[in-house]
């Protein structure tokens, strides 16, 4: 029985120990702004395409699907209220990390699993270069801040879409619509809306550097690497916001 | 009298992996100038002795020596600044792939954090890394490749590349983990004779791992000869000025340490299978 459990513990101590260093290295010296840079343009620009189209289909099918149950009820006016919570509270965030995560965790564990078997983290710090500092405080940061920017974005988009179906197919008007989204939202939901993908960004960003640069096995390996780090940073986003979601619903 | 330090030193060095054994107890000294060859079959735990004389992989056991400085217990960013005395050839280069050779071969300049820079310590200026870059690519043949990204070079321009990048800082110790592997015997034998050239001009200290018995014959009989800028045997009335030992690892441990001589005339099988010229 300890025998099992001494992987899985021995990982965890780990990605505990690479995570303190990266968090660690935001304060430290030298601080390589250009590749954060260059990684908010890899996972922020580079997911917004997508993470605006997921947003704004979300949107539509949430207006979609909500308004035949509330039309039982008379309430088809109050669709604005149901999107907006919805996508503001949770489908947003989650929607929007799990995209990014199965875009950038994987590909942060595929390049740092490459530099891995290609002995170029070695390489790195033979040449002076910490590469926790150099590759994973950067992609720590990056994400931790174009996250929250998209799910913003994709909650908005989302809105978008619900009030074109709104207005076009449920008669509703424009000054209804956005009321209702606009009034339902409280303090304590925005604060959700932005800690969880804060959250989830650091999820997504350790993992994928932690399983990229614990990769062994040549190719193979780092094809392993970049599975498990979707699944293992998807898993963990679920579980984060399962977790958040008593605390703020008994706010 | 104060004696110089070895360039490198180990002491009843051990590492293991799990259950499985890199290396044992390992001991051995290298002095300035003076060149190892260590062989081995795969996994034999080469690869690891260079990692650990640079302090990439800590020993379980054992102290590791590096220019003097036991560098054992030290902390990574400790070791930085003893480590730019060394320049390292990686299996397969160690490029970075997103950076192209000017940068590659520049990066040891701009990061290392080395009194060897400029002497006082100073940074480099961009002309002067332009000029030691261009320096180091012409002295591997690649002047013509500054703009080019590693994976547009073959594995011996690579390879070629990546001994210019170990040798761009002009350090006095120099590591080649397997630098033939993988390469047709006339690219191997270009590599063997860069490594004798910069052997000679620098008469830099070196550790090369290999499995081809070549590489190290011609390592401990041949030089390079500035004036015809070729490299030549050593004749018997001008013997080699510098030192050529041969190390033979087996799972982790040292069992073969001497002269090419005693490489020759041991008795051991497994000693042999890496003393018989022309096997690879």
């Amino acid at each position: 029985m300890l025998d099992l459990l001494k992987i899985p513990v021995e990982s965890f101590q780990d990605f505990l120990y690479l995570s303190g260093r990266a968090v660690r290295n935001i304060v430290r010296k030298p601080h390589y702004a250009s590749d954060i840079l260059f990684q908010m343009d890899v996972i922020g620009f580079g997911s917004l395409f997508i993470v605006s189209l997921i947003g704004f289909f979300s949107g539509v099918v949430m207006a979609l699907q909500m308004s035949r149950a509330l039309a039982t009820y008379g309430a088809q006016g109050q669709i604005g209220q149901i999107v907006s919570i919805t996508l503001v509270r949770e489908l947003g965030p989650v929607l929007t990390a799990l995209l990014v995560a199965g875009r950038n965790a994987s590909g942060i564990a595929s390049e740092l699993g490459s530099m891995k078997v290609t002995e170029q983290l070695d390489a790195m710090r033979a040449l002076g270069t910490d590469p926790i500092q150099k590759l994973v405080t950067p992609r720590l940061i990056a994400t931790a801040v174009v996250l929250p920017l998209l799910t913003i974005l994709a909650d908005f988009l989302g809105l978008i879409g619900g009030y074109l179906i709104a207005t076009a197919m449920l008669n509703i008007t424009a000054s209804q619509y956005w009321q209702t989204a606009w009034r339902v939202l409280e303090y304590n939901d925005l604060v959700q809306g932005l800690l969880k993908p804060f959250l989830f960004a650091i999820v997504i960003a350790l993992v994928g550097c932690f399983y990229g640069m614990r990769t062994s096995g040549g190719t193979q390996g780092v094809g392993l690497s970049t599975t498990k780090a979707v699944v293992v940073s998807s898993v963990w986003i679920f579980i984060i916001t399962s977790l958040l979601d008593p605390l703020f619903v008994n706010l | 009298m104060s004696e110089t330090p070895p360039v490198v030193r180990f002491e009843n060095v051990s590492l293991r992996f799990g259950e499985t054994v890199a290396l044992d107890r390992v001991s051995f000294s290298l002095d300035a100038g003076e060149t190892l060859i260590f062989f081995g079959a795969a996994g034999s735990g080469k690869t690891m002795v260079l990692k650990t004389a640079v302090g990439l992989v800590k020993p379980d056991s054992g102290r590791v020596f590096l220019f003097g400085q036991d560098i054992t217990d030290l902390k990574e960013s400790e070791i930085f600044g003893i480590r730019s005395k060394v320049g390292i050839l990686f299996q397969e280069g160690g490029l970075f792939d997103s950076l192209n050779i000017e940068e590659n071969v520049g990066y040891p300049l701009v990061n290392q954090p080395l009194a060897l820079r400029n002497g006082d310590g100073g940074d480099v200026s961009e002309q002067e890394v332009a000029s030691r870059v261009r320096e180091s690519l012409k002295f591997v043949g690649l002047e013509h490749t500054l703009e080019k990204l590693p994976s547009e070079l073959s594995g011996g321009m690579r390879r070629r590349a990546g001994i210019a990048r170990a040798v761009v800082a002009a350090p006095p110790l120099v590591l080649y983990d397997s630098p033939t592997a993988g390469l047709d015997p006339i690219t191997a034998n270009r590599i063997v004779h860069l490594i004798i050239k910069e052997r000679d001009l620098r008469n830099t200290a070196a550790i090369l791992v290999t499995h081809r018995y070549q590489d190290g014959h011609m390592m401990a009989n041949f030089r390079y000869n500035p004036n015809s800028e070729e490299i030549e045997m050593v004749r018997p009335e001008a013997p080699m000025p510098v030192s050529t030992r041969f190390v033979v690892m087996n799972e982790g441990r040292i069992v073969f340490e001497g002269p090419e001589s005693g490489l020759l005339q041991s008795v051991d099988p497994y000693v042999l299978k890496f003393a018989r010229p022309g096997a690879s």
